[in-house]
């Protein structure tokens, strides 16, 4: 357990007088994430602990240091877990922390039965680029006092304020799961995955690659069976079925493995395939879409607009980032609401500039 | 007659100036006539919301049809600096919706198409004056439905739910509005269009759609929303479980939880609203217990059977005097008619009666119910007590009789004293009503300077001039101090700028 606060609020008053940008960083273990990394680097892992985490509210809090297996341990030792099932993106030397995680919004496998980073995000306090240390939501579950800050910082990418801790709800572990796995194209895929969906099935994550779909069933161990039954396919063993939602959530697959750009886009779940050249792997009952490909940015832009959805350019050359854009470019009006946001809590503009399009 | 105001963290705006006349004018050329009310016996019936303590008659009420009047009559006022205040079904309970004495109140309850409905997808696009329970309905032929369930989801409108990001009695397991609406349609007090969320699971950008949910009115208007809808569980079974003390019952709440269960509701009651409630619906509860839980499961028959059968046996371990589970639709209905009867039960014993609304970790909740009946005594005021107890919501109800002079004052210390209450122990002066203009006052409890003119920039950043639903939910520094909120925030006085008096 370790508080910076003090120091910190020192450190951002002179920054703001001074104008020096600052990147706040845990273990880096998203830098590759997000546009130009660019300010003087404030190490986050110094302010780190788990400040309160009673099982039976649903609530931890945690500095925002404390690294993501640290909490993850302490939830699985009392059968709970985070809903959102992030990926770490992280090695020994990089663990992801819990500040990095709710900055980047990224969720994992389970996103699309549990919810997003942002549905768990309960409370949180940040120092602004004032210098202000502020605190927005709670550690209760139902709190609508005041605009709900503490969600928007989910997937701010550090750009909003230097979080201090955070207060997640989260879930207990299912008492029971289990993996299917089916040949299949594409397009059945997709057809597929929303019938289910449309139906009261325990099914917790969804994963389509090379003509094979993966689907994960969670819950009441009755449920999970009778699901089973159902749906038919080749059972995966607790073990093996664990093992490769890992290796997906953590893109370390051969999927994952190619030398091409990386595009994530995020699209409405009954999107029919898309037609880009390149190679493609769907989570989240078809809502998203990872593409491997050379294609021209534009192209993939528009298809995902097209869609009714955005493209990331999640994984590629400092290069290409700077002349694609990383991000989804925004309507006029909104951009400008973005900007006035940024703002609202970095008036001089010191947090991570230019890592979105803030 | 163009006026250009600004919005401020420290001040309420003056709004005395608007020319009643010329906006009535103005307005006349951009709607069609039946959609301006502007006689007082027209207003009247707008003048309050579900909370009708507070009243306040409109300069104009706006029946907007459509997202070009809606657009018109923003462009307008913004034009004119009058105030705006979006109102959908009126069925607040925190004085959201009540009128700017100098203000427009812009109705969206005629604005009630259900767009589309995409079974496949499992979206409804609505606008935003359609009932809660009319999406339901609507999805019901799919064997899906729209989650949350306000307790007035008979009447509330989607536009409403997002003002106040509403929760209900399921929200332990399916979550918020927040979590269950994937795209909002707003108009700016300009007359911008933005677009919030999508159809795809997040959008580019920082998350704007979690600020626009539960903001209250105060940032833009809501004119389409599209929700998602869930899967029917097949089968519901509720448990009806009686504790001789309501500190068994608050430790039955945690142990089931503790259990890794999330019932799909669990929702507490004490002896005196059981003691409203019975007599009202006979919903056969048990009288004689101190307390009550009411402890719901739904999913597919099997996992029903395993996840009632945990919760009996966490419920006996906690010492519950009886035990009754639901062995019929019609039983479950029962069982949970008198919890959802609670309201207008309290209302038929007592004249008035005022429901608060704060969240308190479930670990406190007996410790608060102690604290309420020795309120009960101080205060001379009887109050029942029904919760969300799975996450920890209270909902006191204060009987009081506003004919019996002094009665009112003594039930908003009460309930005050609830709310400062609820803060100390960790929680939230609102965990589902809104602040509104009723609580605005506790806001300062809450929050500290800084925190409160931060969310005055954010407001700004939406509505530069100050114009839509000035007065609600942020209350302005200077307020603060007047209330004497008296805040010791990390050992400072709150608010040392400004003159107290």
């Amino acid at each position: 357990m370790d508080d910076r606060t003090q120091q910190w609020i020192e450190r951002i008053r002179s920054a703001a007088a001074s104008g020096q940008a600052l990147r706040w960083r845990g273990g880096g273990s998203k830098d590759f994430y997000g546009q130009a990394l660019a300010g003087e680097i404030l190490d986050t892992r110094g302010h780190c602990g788990i400040i309160a985490y009673e099982p039976s509210e649903l609530v931890i809090t945690a500095r925002s240091g404390t690294s993501l297996k640290e909490i993850e341990a302490a939830l699985a030792a009392a059968g709970q877990m985070l809903g959102f099932e992030p990926p770490h993106f992280g090695k020994e030397s990089n663990n992801a922390t819990l500040g990095g995680c709710i900055a980047a919004g990224l969720s994992g496998p389970r996103r699309a039965s549990a919810g997003a980073v942002r549905d768990f995000v309960l409370g949180l306090r940040l120092i602004d680029g004032v210098g202000r240390m502020l605190n927005f939501g709670g550690q209760v579950m139902k709190n609508v006092a005041g605009f709900d800050v503490s969600r928007l910082m989910a997937g701010s990418l550090g750009t909003l304020g230097l979080f201090l801790d955070i207060s997640l709800k989260v879930l207990p572990k299912p008492r029971s799961e289990l993996s299917l796995r089916f040949e299949m194209p594409q397009h059945k895929a997709i057809e597929t995955l929303n019938r289910w969906a449309g139906k009261p099935l325990p099914i917790s994550a969804s994963c389509w690659v090379a003509d094979e779909l993966v689907v994960r069933l969670s819950g009441a161990r009755a449920a999970v069976d009778a699901a089973r039954q159902q749906l038919g396919g080749e059972t995966l063993d607790a073990e093996a079925g664990a093992a490769c939602w890992m290796a997906w959530r953590e893109q370390q697959t051969d999927f994952f493995a190619g030398e091409l750009p990386l595009w994530r886009l995020s699209v409405p779940s009954v999107a029919p395939p898309l037609d880009l050249h390149g190679e493609q792997l769907i989570e989240w009952g078809g809502s998203l879409r990872w593409l491997s490909s050379g294609a021209a940015a534009e192209s993939i832009r528009n298809a995902a607009a097209q869609a009714g959805g955005h493209a990331t350019l999640f994984r590629a050359s400092e290069d290409l980032k700077q002349e694609a854009g990383v991000f989804h470019p925004l309507p006029h009006h909104m951009l400008a609401l973005q900007r006035r946001i940024k703002h609202c809590f970095d008036p001089h503009g010191l947090f991570n500039p230019g890592r979105m399009y803030l | 007659m163009t006026k250009q105001r600004q919005h401020q963290a420290a001040q309420e705006q003056d709004f005395s100036d608007v020319d009643r006349a010329a906006l009535l004018a103005e307005l006349a050329c951009v709607l069609p006539q039946h959609a301006l009310l502007s006689a007082p016996e027209e207003l009247k019936a707008y003048e309050c919301d579900a909370l009708s303590a507070y009243r306040c008659m409109p300069l104009a009420v706006v029946l907007a049809e459509n997202e070009p009047q809606v657009i018109a009559v923003l462009q307008t006022c913004h034009r004119l600096g009058v105030p705006v205040v979006a109102r959908g079904a009126g069925t607040g309970l925190s004085g959201g919706a009540l009128p700017h004495p100098h203000g427009v109140l812009l109705s969206l309850a005629k604005m009630k198409k259900i767009l589309h409905l995409d079974p496949v997808a499992r979206i409804a696009v609505v606008q935003p004056g359609v009932r809660n329970l009319a999406i339901s309905e609507a999805a019901a032929a799919h064997g899906l439905y729209y989650a949350p369930d306000p307790s007035s989801q008979i009447a509330c409108s989607i536009g409403g739910n997002v003002a106040e990001n509403a929760g209900g009695l399921h929200c332990l397991k399916y979550g918020l509005t927040v979590h269950n609406v994937l795209r909002a349609r707003i108009v700016t007090i300009g007359g911008e269009i933005i677009e919030l969320g999508n159809h795809a699971l997040d959008a580019a950008g920082l998350d704007l759609l979690a600020l626009a949910i539960g903001s209250e009115g105060l940032l833009a208007v809501v004119t389409e929303v599209s929700v998602k809808l869930t899967p029917k569980p097949e089968l519901a079974q509720l448990i009806l479980a009686s504790f001789r003390t309501v500190e068994t019952a608050a430790d039955a709440v945690a142990a089931i939880i503790a259990a890794g269960i999330i019932p799909a509701g669990l929702e507490m009651m004490d002896k005196q609203a059981t003691a409203a409630v019975e007599p009202y619906v006979h919903a056969g509860y048990d009288l004689e217990a101190e307390a009550i839980l009411l402890c719901e499961s739904d999913g597919t028959a099997e996992e029903v059977a395993e996840e009632i059968g945990a919760m009996r046996a966490v419920l006996d371990r906690c010492g519950a005097s009886s035990l009754r589970v639901s062995t019929s639709e019609a039983e479950r209905l029962k069982f949970w008619a008198g919890r959802k009867a609670a309201f207008p039960a309290v209302g038929r014993i007592s004249p008035d009666y005022y429901c608060m609304d704060g969240t308190i970790p479930k670990k406190r909740l007996a410790e608060m119910l102690k604290a309420i009946a020795a309120m009960e005594k101080k205060y001379q005021l009887r109050c029942a007590n029904v919760f969300h107890a799975g996450d920890g919501n209270l909902h006191p109800l204060i009987m009081y009789d506003a004919a019996i002079a002094g009665e009112l004052q003594r039930t908003e210390a009460f309930g005050a004293e609830i709310l400062e209450l609820s803060v100390r122990l960790g929680g939230t002066i609102t965990g589902e009503h809104g602040v509104g203009y009723e609580k605005i006052g506790a806001m300062c409890v809450q929050f500290s300077a800084d925190e409160l003119e931060l969310f005055h920039r954010l407001k700004a950043a939406f509505d530069p001039q100050g114009l839509l639903n000035p007065g609600k939910a942020v209350p302005t520094l200077h307020r603060c101090a007047e209330l004497g909120g008296m805040h010791v925030h990390h050992g400072a006085l709150p608010f040392p700028e400004l003159e107290r008096f």
